[in-house]
C-alpha cells in the first residue's frame, strides 16, 4: 500500500481481520445483494446452468457410447488379427443361376495358415475356424445355427469365455470327439427348463454331447451397431472341434434353399492370428495382407485388425471431444456475457451504493472484491446448478433411452471450474467499472 | 473551543497548533469542455477541535466543491489541506479512502443510506471497511442507533422509516467511528421543519459533547445554530464570523 502514515488513533483497533474474514463478509454481502433480486440471479445464471449441464450430459453420453465401442473391440482381442472368408462378389452371381455340378471354392485356406506361421514372424498362435450353418435340435425344439469348428484355445483368444462347464480339450479333438460347447443365446431355446450340461442335441444325423455354455457376449457390444451382427452370431454359435467339423462335413458345404442347390468348397471361415507384441500388429497385418495378395487372385478374404478400430475409436472420440469442447466453450461465453451485461446494469443502478460506499472508507478493492464476489458467485452457483443437473439427465437417458451413460470425475469438475473461471474473466470488467467511478459523481447520481 | 478573541482566519497564514483542519490557499478549477472552471481561488482557513461552523453562500460559490475537498473525496488543484497532523491534499486514492473510513463522518441531504441494509447494518458500514471485528461493529452500532433514538428499529430497512428517522440512522453512522470531523450537508433539506429541528438538536448536543461539526447550508435559520459562519463568494471566502 502507499507508504503515507496513517495513524488510526481513533480506532485502534482498525486493520483486523485477515483476508479471509474479509472474504467471507464479503461473500455473506454478496448473498444478501444477489438474494435481494432473486430472479434476477436465477435468469441470469441459466446460460452458465445450461452450458455446464449441456458439457457434463453430452460428456457422459459421448463417454459411455466411446466405451462400448471400445469394449467391443478390445473384446476381439487387441493382439489379434482376423481373417474371415468372403464370398467373392462376382461368384455370388454364378451360384444365383444354381447350376447344380458346379462348386463355389473361395476363402481361407489351411495353406494360408502354414505361410502365414511360417514367413512371418512375430506370430504366436493361429486359431482356425470353420463355421457350418445349421439346425441343432433337442428332441422337438430347434435353432437355426452357425456351428464353428474351432480349436481348444479360441476362448482365451477372443475374450469370449465359458460360463458354465468346460470348452472341449485337445484330446477331444483329436479324437474327434462328438461334444459340444453351446452359445449362450442358444439355451434358452433349446433348454428352456433344464440345464443342457450333459444331454445331447441332435445336429443333422448326429448327436452331440453339450459339455458347457459360452457367456453371452457383453450387453454393451448390442448396442453399437458396429459390432451388433457379430455379436448376435456369436449368442448364437455353437463350438464344434475342428477336426470333429472337418470329418462330419467335410470341405463342401451343400444348401438346399427353396429351389436351388449350391455347394461351397471354403476351408477355412475365420483364422483368428495373435501377434506376440502389440507394436507389431500393425507391420504384421500389413505382412498378411501381402501375403494373402500374393497367394488369391481374387479378394475373398476380409482383415479385420482390432487395434486399427481402437485406434480409430479413439481417434474419433477426440474429435468429439473437441466439438464438444468448442460447443462447451461458445455456450459458456454466452453465458458468461449475459451475467456481465447483467452485473454492468447492476453497476449502474448500484452508482448511489458505490459513492456511500466510497464516502465511508471503501478502496477500490473493496468495490471490486464486492462485484467480483458477486459474479463469481453468480456463476458458481450457476456451475453447481450445472452439474447437479447435468449429473441427472445422463441417469434419466441409461433409464429411459436404455444407452449406457459414463460419467467420469473430471468433467463436472472442469465443467464447474470453468465456470468459476468465466464468472472472474466476465466479472472484471464491471468490477472495475464500478471502482473507478469518481465517489462525488456516484454520490449525485440518481 | 474557548477561543477568548474572534479575529479573521482568512488573515491567519500560520496555521493555529489547535486547529484540526487547516486549508491553504486551496484552489480547484475543473475543466468542462473547454471552458476551465475556479470553483476554489484560494481558500484559506483553519477549523479547531470542537467548533460547529456552518458554510453558507449562493449556489455556485463552491460550496459542494468545498465540501467535496474537506471529506477527501477529491483533491485540490493546488494549495494544502491539513487534516489532523496529515497533509491529505497529496494523498492516493487509498489513503484518502482510508482518511475518509477513520476520520471523517458524512450526513447528506438525501440521507443515502443503503437501500437493502436494515438501520444496524447500515450504521455498521464505516467498521466493516476498516475490518473491525463483527460483533464489536455489531454492539457499536446498536450503541449508536440507541443513541439517535432508533433501539428499537435496528432490524427495519431505511424504506421503513420516515425522513427524520432515516437522518437520524445517517447521523450514528457518521457518528459510530468517533470521527475528527462531521461534515453535514444540507441535512435538514428534505425535513419538515418538526423533523428539521429535532435534527439540529442533536446537532446541538454533539456540539455540546465537544464534536467538531462542518455544515453546509443555504439556509440562515440552520446556520443560526453554529457558533461560526463562513460565508463563500465566487470561490472565495467572503465572511467568517463567530457567534
Amino acid at each position: 500500500m502507499s507508504d503515507t502514515p496513517l495513524h488510526f488513533s481513533a480506532s485502534p483497533r482498525a486493520a483486523h481481520g485477515s483476508a479471509l474474514t474479509r472474504l467471507n463478509r464479503a461473500v455473506r454481502l454478496g448473498v444478501k445483494s444477489l438474494w435481494l433480486h432473486k430472479l434476477r440471479s436465477l435468469l441470469t445464471v441459466l446460460g452458465i446452468v445450461f452450458g455446464v449441464c449441456s458439457v457434463i450430459a453430452m460428456l457422459a453420453i459421448g463417454e459411455g457410447a466411446s466405451y462400448e465401442a471400445q469394449e467391443t473391440i478390445k473384446n476381439l482381442g487387441s493382439q489379434n488379427i482376423i481373417l474371415r472368408s468372403v464370398k467373392p462378389p462376382e461368384e455370388q452371381k454364378v451360384s444365383d443361376k444354381g447350376s447344380q455340378s458346379y462348386v463355389l471354392q473361395y476363402g481361407l485356406t489351411y495353406t494360408d495358415i502354414k505361410r502365414i506361421k511360417s514367413t512371418i514372424p512375430g506370430v504366436t498362435v493361429v486359431v482356425p475356424g470353420r463355421i457350418m450353418r445349421e439346425y441343432v435340435w433337442n428332441i422337438s425344439r430347434r435353432v437355426d445355427s452357425e456351428i464353428m469348428g474351432t480349436v481348444p484355445w479360441y476362448p482365451q483368444m477372443r475374450n469370449h469365455h465359458v460360463a458354465t462347464g468346460r470348452f472341449f480339450t485337445e484330446a477331444e479333438m483329436e479324437d474327434k470327439a462328438n461334444v459340444c460347447v453351446l452359445g449362450a443365446g442358444m439355451v434358452k431355446a433349446l433348454f428352456p427348463l433344464e440345464s443342457p450340461l450333459g444331454k445331447d442335441v441332435r445336429i443333422g444325423g448326429d448327436y452331440y454331447e453339450v459339455i458347457g455354455v459360452m457367456e453371452p457376449v457383453g450387453k454393451a457390444a448390442q448396442h453399437t451397431e458396429a459390432a451388433q451382427d457379430s455379436a448376435r452370431d456369436a449368442a448364437e454359435r455353437m463350438f464344434i472341434p475342428l477336426e470333429t467339423a472337418k470329418t462330419r462335413y467335410g470341405e463342401i458345404l451343400r444348401k438346399v434353399r427353396s429351389g436351388s442347390f449350391e455347394q461351397e468348397r471354403v476351408e477355412l471361415h475365420e483364422v483368428t492370428v495373435k501377434v506376440e507384441k502389440l507394436e507389431q500388429v500393425v507391420s504384421v497385418s500389413e505382412a498378411i495382407k501381402q501375403l494373402m495378395e500374393r497367394n488369391h487372385k481374387r479378394k475373398d478374404y476380409d482383415i479385420d485388425v482390432p487395434l486399427e478400430k481402437l485406434r480409430q475409436a479413439e481417434r474419433t472420440k477426440q474429435i468429439f471431444n473437441i466439438v464438444l469442447g468448442s460447443i462447451a466453450a461458445i455456450s459458456l461465453l454466452v453465458g458468461g456475457i449475459g451475467i456481465m451485461n447483467i452485473m454492468l446494469a447492476s453497476v449502474t443502478e448500484r452508482t448511489r451504493e458505490i459513492g456511500i460506499r466510497r464516502a465511508l472508507g471503501a478502496k477500490r478493492r473493496d468495490i471490486i472484491t464486492q462485484f467480483l464476489v458477486e459474479t463469481v458467485m453468480l456463476s458458481g452457483a450457476g456451475g453447481v446448478m450445472g452439474v447437479l443437473l447435468g449429473v441427472t439427465i445422463p441417469w434419466f437417458v441409461t433409464h429411459f433411452a436404455g444407452m449406457r451413460t459414463i460419467i467420469t470425475l473430471w468433467s463436472p469438475m472442469v465443467a464447474f471450474s470453468i465456470s468459476a473461471i468465466v464468472g472472474i474473466v466476465f466479472g472484471i470488467y464491471p468490477a472495475t467499472r464500478a471502482a473507478q467511478m469518481d465517489p462525488v459523481e456516484a454520490l449525485r447520481h440518481e | 473551543m474557548k477561543c477568548p478573541f474572534t479575529r479573521d482566519l482568512q488573515m491567519e497564514k500560520s496555521p493555529t497548533p489547535a486547529s484540526i483542519v487547516q486549508f491553504d490557499n486551496i484552489r480547484k478549477t475543473y475543466r468542462m469542455g473547454l471552458v476551465v472552471v475556479e470553483a476554489l481561488r484560494g481558500v484559506s482557513l483553519g477549523i479547531v477541535a470542537g467548533e460547529y461552523v456552518s458554510i453558507m453562500g449562493p449556489s455556485g460559490c463552491g460550496k459542494s466543491t468545498m465540501l467535496n475537498l474537506l471529506g477527501c473525496l477529491d483533491r485540490p488543484s493546488s494549495g494544502r489541506y491539513l487534516l489532523g497532523s496529515e497533509d491529505v491534499s497529496e494523498m492516493d486514492d487509498d489513503a484518502l479512502s482510508a482518511v475518509r473510513g477513520a476520520r471523517l463522518g458524512f450526513i447528506f441531504q438525501s440521507y443515502n443510506l443503503i437501500q437493502q441494509l436494515t438501520v444496524v447494518e447500515n450504521i455498521e458500514v464505516p467498521l466493516y471497511y476498516q475490518n473491525r471485528p463483527e460483533e464489536e461493529s455489531r454492539t457499536l452500532a446498536a450503541e449508536y442507533a440507541e443513541r439517535v433514538g432508533l433501539g428499537n428499529r435496528l432490524n427495519h430497512k431505511p424504506f421503513e422509516l420516515s425522513g427524520g428517522q432515516q437522518q437520524r440512522v445517517a447521523i450514528a453512522r457518521a457518528l459510530v467511528n468517533d470521527p475528527l470531523v462531521i461534515l453535514a450537508d444540507e441535512p435538514t433539506g428534505n425535513l419538515d421543519s418538526a423533523s428539521g429541528v429535532e435534527i439540529l438538536k442533536i446537532f446541538d448536543e454533539l456540539h455540546q459533547q465537544g464534536k467538531t461539526i462542518i455544515l453546509v447550508t443555504h439556509d440562515e435559520s440552520v446556520s443560526r445554530h453554529t457558533r461560526r459562519a463562513i460565508r463563500l463568494r465566487d470561490g472565495q471566502v467572503e465572511s467568517d464570523v463567530r457567534s
